[in-house]
């Protein structure tokens, strides 16, 4: 579904990602995992097409087209989807409002009718059941005055609305407590199917608890430095980034 | 890359001319003109006298250059035309007898004024350069007891009432355009609804330049006895030309007691190209007058167009208990300059004023909010609410806010309340993340940001007034 190949990149000319090689297949979980600043966040953004960072070489495929032919809304409509690590307020818009927005342009996309508010009230409500959603926050603006949890809760929503072929988590886990955290990860499992992937972008291990993943990569000094299973998370939750950093500079 | 930089504006779309047989005086501004304007017209002597006076006045007054936040070349007052008619027959007993040229341009402007096709429930004046050139709905309205007419005809048709109320709100001498308008006013509308009366429908009134070196000076009279309520909204827009026009209108309005009125704008002259040759100078005087108790007056205003705007819709409330209401949003583009806000005067007991004006900065323009609340020393109770928030798109617009508060009573309450925000890269990054355009994104986070305002405008405007929106900052984003 995705590859990643030699992927370069700088933001204000500075060098964040120095060649990632990264495949991903439909059905599959990948946690990316690694030490502040290695450039896990810049990846994230990078496939979503943030304007701010500049790729400088590689490539990325993406169900075999060129993602970077493709604006972020096209990207989006074509199914990839990045949880954001801060999401954004956009006062004086409503909840409802902007998620019936972004699906229509995703139906439309696809070819299909536009639902009108009531037809898309029954869906929100259904799939606000995902993230135990309260309905009082639909009528709100966008993430205004949410709670870190809430906003978090949203952006799995969103997912859960807009149904994407690939999801990457950026630090969803991030200032979560542990229900919250609990109610999330169930929203993404409850999201997976054969056809989607997801990346999951975390510093720490507990999130993979929940959402167990496929592969996990350590991502350092931005390139993948390391690749297992599961249990390479618990090694790293065990004995820390130190021993990778020592590797990856005797190497 | 910079995501957020300022390109082109949306082609204009009633940037036409209609090509129309028009009487018009020569350029140029004297005695002799206004009392040619007066003869035109075929006015009674008071009404010239009304102008006269008004000119005598303005001959002795200067531009308010220096304290708005404004800058443009001298105005050449002699270089312009004050008269200008679309020829036709002086008495029209119905619309079939107007020029269908110009049927056909206000059809083309959205607004069609053949019975079959008007908008539903939306009574409409058309003024074209000078006059008026049909009212619809006049005798539905007149069934119910309300007026609603040209100008002229007011002044033919009920001149007690123009007499009584005329400048009334709006001294002839208030200040220099006001003056000007008084002294050469050519046409405008004038309502009255009498007392208990519920107005059934909207009335609105289209302004129309056409003539590349006319001015328009309309007068907009609102009366509402008591208990009576009205809803009234104006719509404006010209044709491209690279020269600037002059549009200086009075609105004067008054309520008494228990009467409630609600004025809406929807302004989009033609402001001008991205290098600022060109577009409309909107000078305008409006005022309220809450003069009963429980009156209300309530200004809402979308001011989108002009290369300058220069107005500050206000409220007297000298009524005990009446309301005053500025609702407003002001978009500048390009190099668009807006100077515009509102004054509360609280003369009354336990009067309220609401505030909330929203402006929106784009390309190189500047939008400043200008806006007083006075509270005298005979209103008790008096309190004001002022929310005044500011939005900056792209690095090289400006905005600022002046508000001036002077309160001689203590029981009074006045808040204040101001921000200044930017759309930022990351709110269209998140926005577009979703599948959105970049300038659905852009309209969306507009909208939301005018909410308060445009749920303030009747329904069958508000869908308008968030489109035009929408054209006007279309590739405002890069």
């Amino acid at each position: 579904m995705l590859e990643i190949r030699d992927l370069h990149a700088t933001v204000d000319g500075k060098e964040i990602l120095r060649g990632i090689n990264l495949t991903i297949s439909k059905g599959e979980i990948h946690a990316i995992m690694g030490p502040n600043g290695s450039g896990k966040s810049t990846l994230a953004k990078i496939l979503a097409g943030h304007p701010a960072y500049e790729v400088t070489k590689g490539e990325v495929l993406f169900e075999g087209r060129n993602l970077f032919e493709l604006a972020p809304d096209e990207r989006a409509r074509e199914g990839v989807f990045l949880a954001f690590q801060y999401p954004v307020e956009v006062p004086g818009v409503s909840n409802a409002q902007f998620l019936r927005l972004a699906y229509n342009e995703k139906r439309k996309h696809l070819g299909e009718e536009e639902l009108d508010p009531l037809e898309f009230k029954d869906l929100l409500a259904e799939r606000a059941k995902v993230v135990e959603m309260d309905a009082s926050l639909m009528s709100r603006s966008v993430n205004e005055g949410f709670s870190g949890g809430e906003k978090k809760r949203n952006e799995i929503l969103q997912m859960a609305v807009l149904e994407p072929k690939l999801a990457v988590l950026d630090e969803t886990d991030s200032g979560l407590d542990i229900d919250a955290l609990r109610i999330v990860s169930e929203g993404v499992n409850k999201l997976r199917t054969p056809e989607n992937a997801v990346v999951l972008v975390t510093h720490y291990q507990r999130l993979l608890n929940y959402i167990v993943p496929d592969h996990v990569h350590v991502l350092y000094k931005g390139r993948i430095v390391r690749t297992g299973g599961k249990e390479l998370a618990l090694e790293l939750e065990e004995k820390g980034y130190d021993w990778i950093k020592e590797a990856a500079a005797g190497a | 890359m910079s995501t957020i930089e300022l390109l082109t504006n949306k082609e204009y779309k009633y940037g036409f001319v209609t090509d129309i047989e028009s009487d018009v005086i020569p350029k140029g501004l004297g005695e002799e003109t206004v009392r040619l304007i007066s003869e035109k017209k075929g006015e009674p002597e008071w009404m010239l006298e009304f102008r006269l006076k008004a000119y005598r006045q303005w001959l002795k007054m200067s531009e308010p250059k220096h304290w708005p936040n404004i800058s443009y070349p001298e105005v050449d007052y002699q270089d312009i035309i004050y008269y200008s008619a679309p020829k036709q027959k002086a008495t029209k007993k119905s619309l079939d007898e107007v020029d269908p040229e110009l049927l056909r341009t206000f059809e083309k402007l959205g607004i069609p004024l053949n019975e079959q096709k008007q908008l539903a429930n939306v009574a409409v004046d058309a003024v074209f350069d000078s006059v008026s050139v049909a009212t619809t709905y006049k005798e539905k309205l007149k069934a119910h007891g309300v007026v609603f007419c040209s100008f002229t005809e007011a002044i033919k048709d009920y001149p007690d009432l123009v007499k009584k109320y005329l400048g009334s709100v709006v001294p002839v001498g208030d200040n220099y355009f006001a003056a000007l308008n008084s002294a050469v006013f050519s046409d405008g509308s004038f309502v009255f609804v009498p007392k208990g009366v519920r107005c059934p429908m909207e009335l609105s009134t289209y302004f129309r330049i056409n003539n590349q070196e006319s001015g328009q000076f309309e007068r907009t009279l609102i009366v509402a006895e008591e208990g009576a309520h009205v809803s009234y909204l104006e719509g404006c827009t010209a044709p491209k030309f690279d020269k600037n026009q002059l549009h200086a209108a009075v609105v004067e309005l008054v309520a008494l007691d228990d009467a409630e009125i609600k004025y809406s704008t929807v302004q989009n002259w033609y402001a001008g190209d991205e290098e600022g040759k060109g577009g409309i100078y909107n000078f305008v005087t409006k005022r309220g007058a809450c003069r009963g108790r429980n009156s209300k007056i309530s200004w809402t205003q979308v001011e989108t167009g002009s290369a300058i705007t220069w107005k500050y819709p206000s409220c007297i409330l000298q009524g005990d208990n009446s309301i005053g209401e500025f609702y407003s949003v002001a978009l500048t583009n390009h190099a668009q300059q807006a100077d515009t806000g509102t004054k509360m005067i609280h003369i009354g007991k336990n009067t309220r004023s609401t505030i909330v004006s929203k402006g929106i900065s784009a390309g190189k323009s500047n939008n400043s909010y200008r806006g007083l609340v006075k509270v005298l020393p005979g209103a008790e109770g008096a309190r004001n609410y002022t929310q005044c928030d500011s939005m900056l798109i792209g690095g090289r617009s400006g905005a600022n806010t002046f508000p001036y508060i002077e309160v001689m009573n203590n029981s009074a309450r006045v808040e204040h309340e101001a921000t200044t925000s930017r759309i930022s890269e990351e709110q269209l990054f998140y926005l577009q993340q979703r599948g959105i355009s970049q300038e659905d994104a852009v309209s969306l986070i507009i909208n939301g940001f005018c909410k308060d305002v445009f749920r303030e405008l009747p329904m069958e405007f508000a869908v308008e007034a968030q489109r035009l929106l929408g054209l006007k900052l279309e590739n405002s984003v890069g």
